[in-house]
């Protein structure tokens, strides 16, 4: 009689294999394709001149995070209530929202958490001292930006402003009803108390001469761009003839005595819809705004033009100022080619006004750079690479007075530029941005799962009380609001641990990892069917071929 | 200016709301089973299904929402058919659950009498479900599934609809429906695919019944199905719940569409989602963005020849049964209706 064996005994007739769990079958060696997690660039981030990190800010004022989501805006950009409130917002015409409601109010979010800093009075943190110093000119939200992210890199920083007070076109150039000043005020203390030097009245006439004698290691010039463009009306008689930007400084220094009886401005970009609205608050007649362009071809942004109207002020589009005789403006009228181009019609016609105020646009004074022959100016602007240097090694500009766009936000962000060149070129390196990700467009999103939610209206201030004082137009949030608008962000291309991977994958293949630290593919398992990619919301799952 | 009525942002505006499985804005008690890290996976990694089986997810779904509903005392009797084929090769299983493998038309029974050994040993914390495909269920398991319903016995019945016999290689169920392509109801001839008027509901028969509960589910909404399946595990007596899980190798779909497909199913209203107690429907859920059956049709192979011109009338006659089904169930929001 043999010996069964222990095997046979412990087992059914015909059964040879040990019973086990199915986690023993390595189902990931089907797969063809694998999903990976990706981070993508949100198209809010991709349009901001100023480079901020929208996606993740709202991320952070999702949960409340106020102060978190505060402190990342400040990583990028220094002045959260000041943008909050003139900014253009480029983010909102690209936000992927608008395809499915309408855009997220990034930007009165962006007003209601730089008010919460300074309603508790948060603080940032400066650098390591470096022992190097830099000089500033100007002291304009270009240059103030500079100086403020050179402090968080451990630099000294001086800045040279011309003018009584810090802010350049913040206070000269934006009317109160669009910047209260104590938000502007307190935005630039803020950065007074990190140490940055602000000296006022101290124009640089000589900046090489200011640059040895200071003995400063490197310099960022934001002077902007103040003289105003003339052109030459023929006139008769004796009506006052004021400079647009001008006129805004007297209104901030309240002196506008002179100004009185029927204003007709010249001019179609938003300077030109600045002084008229203030006109119509200082005058009580409605002001006349003489364009050449049609009306969309205005240089000024929509909603500038949209407000002005709704204050009732004339709008002449496709007109020139042909001369003046004593209070009589005798317009042409011009006529648009194909291209839009406006051209003269022999066509005459005449209005009445006690005032023209001039608003063309501004011209940089660049005096100051005579020794520097190797820095180039051309149309009166000053040539820079990608890394904001001019021509002059250690020599940075940015804002108004380089080729750009013109816009507080744009100074921002090449201020921000800027300062990240000084501090590399200081260390003598060479700054490398991070690469760019690619952009997320609507198509690689699952919208279906976002809640439907309208977009939060700001109040606005009634029109009647707008046409007499320079009280706020545009209201604040309140804190229910922002929230409710900061969740309505879609958090394109960037995982917001949704948990729809980890939950909708048929073999379990998805490993949580817990608040924070989203999750990881368990490629032992994953056949590679790709639903957690077309079931993800927000576009952060990418399907890419196994290599075989 | 408009106000916004400021309950309504409180309460119900969470960026993704509940339409995803996990929404970190939420309360805790507010997410579902499948969010946390802790679910008990009865259904786990390495079972042999298709890549995007609907099934497959279905069954983990409806099995670990019954399981924490039951604080893990749960056995299941599971029929014939992919679902037992794939995740029990001998010797692996890939349930962590006590689980039977009856026949292919006797899970019900089975399952019943389960239930029945449990009274006699005085067992009421431990619950009984019994599962299967629409073959077993609607088909060959018809006759023991109307018993169970009769005799009222303590068994959740949960039907994982992919509408055919899967396992043996896609033919016609009672549960296939009107046009599709399977492998006995081939696209041709004038009237391709499966015959219409044919086939039957079995969740309205059972609640025909008048069984405590019956539901309809789907996997494009874990929400809604959780909710069913803790529903059902908090009654005693005879339920029935249908879930319908997309099949890509049956239906010619891509794996990765399978919830899209579930959802498109749902919205357009070829599959309506329903509960229904002691013989009256009691609620439905409602479309929250409707869709066509042209949409719906168009992912899947099974529906091709319904987009040749010479059978545009199929299609037409597709739309018609979306139509009166969400007529008859009134699943289309109507002003005034709570969102």
């Amino acid at each position: 009689m043999s010996k069964k064996s222990a095997l046979q005994e412990k087992k059914p007739f015909a059964v040879t294999l040990d019973v086990g769990t199915s986690l023993l079958n390595k189902t990931g060696s089907w797969r063809t394709s694998r999903p990976v997690y990706v981070d993508r660039l949100p198209p809010c981030n991709n349009a901001c001149p100023a480079g901020e990190n929208i996606q993740a800010w709202l991320f952070e004022a999702e949960e409340g995070n106020y102060e978190a989501a505060w402190r990342k805006i400040m990583e990028e950009n220094p002045f959260p209530s000041i943008m909050g409130r003139v900014c253009y917002q480029p983010c909102e015409t690209a936000c992927n929202r608008a395809m499915l409601d309408e855009s997220v109010g990034i930007n009165s979010v962006e007003r209601f958490l730089g008010d919460q800093a300074q309603k508790y009075d948060w603080k940032i943190a400066v650098g390591k001292p470096t022992g190097k110093r830099v000089m500033v000119v100007g002291a304009g939200p270009g240059g103030l930006a500079a100086a403020y992210h050179l402090r968080r890199f451990g630099h000294a920083v001086t800045v040279f402003e011309s003018a009584s007070k810090a802010g350049g076109m913040l206070r000269w150039g934006i009317p109160k009803y669009r910047l209260p000043r104590e938000k502007l005020n307190g935005e630039i203390e803020r950065i007074e108390e990190m140490g940055v030097e602000i000296r006022l009245d101290t124009p640089v006439d000589d900046l090489k001469a200011t640059m040895e004698e200071g003995g400063y290691d490197a310099a960022f010039l934001a002077v902007g761009a103040h003289t105003p463009k003339s052109l030459d009306i023929p006139i008769s008689g004796n009506i006052p003839v004021i400079e647009g930007i001008t006129l805004l400084r007297d209104v901030e220094l309240e002196q506008t005595r002179y100004l009185k009886g029927r204003v007709v401005v010249y001019g179609g970009g938003n300077t030109a819809m600045d002084v008229a609205r203030s006109a119509k608050r200082l005058t009580g007649f409605t002001p006349k705004v003489i364009v050449r362009r049609a009306r969309e071809r205005m240089a000024a942004h929509d909603f500038e033009v949209h407000e002005a109207l709704e204050e009732v002020v004339d709008i002449l589009n496709l007109r020139t100022i042909k001369e003046i005789k004593g209070s009589t403006f005798v317009l042409e009228k011009m006529v648009p080619d194909d291209s839009g181009r406006p051209f003269p019609t022999g066509q005459f016609e005449e209005i009445e006004g006690d005032v023209l105020v001039m608003a063309l646009g501004q011209d940089s004074e660049l005096g100051l750079l005579r020794n520097f022959p190797d820095i180039e100016i051309k149309w009166g602007v000053v040539s820079v690479n990608a890394g904001m240097m001019t021509g002059h090694a250690g020599i940075f500009a940015g804002g108004d007075m380089v080729p750009s766009e013109r816009t507080v936000t744009t100074a921002i962000g090449h201020g921000k530029k800027a300062a990240r060149n000084i501090d590399a070129w200081l260390r003598g390196e060479q700054y490398a941005p991070a690469a760019k990700h690619k952009i997320v467009t609507h198509d690689m999103l699952n919208t279906w799962y976002y809640s439907d939610a309208p977009r939060t209206i700001r109040p606005t201030l009634e029109v009647i009380r707008r046409q007499s004082g320079f009280a706020e137009v545009i209201g604040d949030l309140n804190e229910e609001n922002a929230l409710f608008e900061a969740r309505r962000c879609m958090s394109c291309g960037n995982c917001f641990e949704c948990d729809n991977c980890y939950g909708i994958c048929p073999d379990n293949a998805i490993t949580k990892l817990g608040p924070g630290n989203r999750f990881a593919f368990k490629y032992d398992y994953c056949k590679g069917c790709g639903m957690c990619a077309t079931e993800c919301p927000c576009g952060a799952i990418e399907v890419v071929p196994e290599e075989i | 200016m408009p106000q916004l009525p400021e309950s309504k942002q409180k309460v119900k505006f969470y960026q993704t709301g509940t339409f995803t499985v996990g929404n970190r804005l939420l309360e805790q008690d507010h997410r579902t089973v499948q969010a946390t890290i802790d679910r008990s996976n009865s259904l786990d990694s390495g079972h042999r299904a298709c890549q995007g089986c609907g099934e497959a997810l279905g069954a983990r779904f409806a099995i670990d929402a019954a399981m924490r509903a039951t604080n893990n005392q749960l056995i299941a009797a599971n029929a014939t058919g992919c679902l037992e084929v794939f995740t029990t090769p001998y010797p692996e299983t890939a349930w962590s659950i006590p689980w039977i493998h009856s026949l292919f038309g006797n899970a019900s029974a089975v399952a019943s009498g389960i239930a029945a050994a449990l009274k006699v040993k005085g067992r009421a914390d431990v619950r009984v479900i019994a599962q299967g495909g629409d073959g077993g269920t609607t088909d060959i398991g018809f006759g023991c599934l109307s018993g169970t319903f009769d005799r009222n016995d303590d068994v959740l019945y949960i039907c994982y609809n992919n509408q055919a016999y899967m396992n043996t290689g896609v033919q016609r169920s009672s549960a296939t429906p009107a046009a599709a392509r399977t492998a006995t109801t081939q696209p041709v001839g004038d009237e391709p695919g499966n015959v219409f008027n044919t086939g039957k509901s079995v969740p309205l028969v059972a609640i025909a019944h008048q069984i405590p509960y019956v539901a309809t589910a789907s996997v494009h909404d874990l929400h809604d199905l959780e909710l069913k399946v803790t529903k059902a595990m908090q009654i005693r007596g005879a339920r029935y719940i249908e879930i319908f899980v997309p099949c890509p190798l049956g239906w010619g779909s891509l794996p990765g569409d399978t919830i899209k497909i579930a959802r498109y199913a749902v919205e357009c209203g070829m599959y309506p989602l329903i509960e229904g107690e002691y013989g009256e429907i009691t609620a439905v859920t409602k479309i929250r963005r409707r869709v066509t059956v042209a949409d719906y049709a168009k992912l899947q192979k099974r529906f091709a020849h319904v987009f040749k011109p010479e059978n545009a009338h199929q299609l037409e006659q597709l739309q018609a049964i979306a139509d009166r089904n969400i007529k008859r169930f009134d699943l289309v929001y109507r002003e005034g209706d709570e969102s």
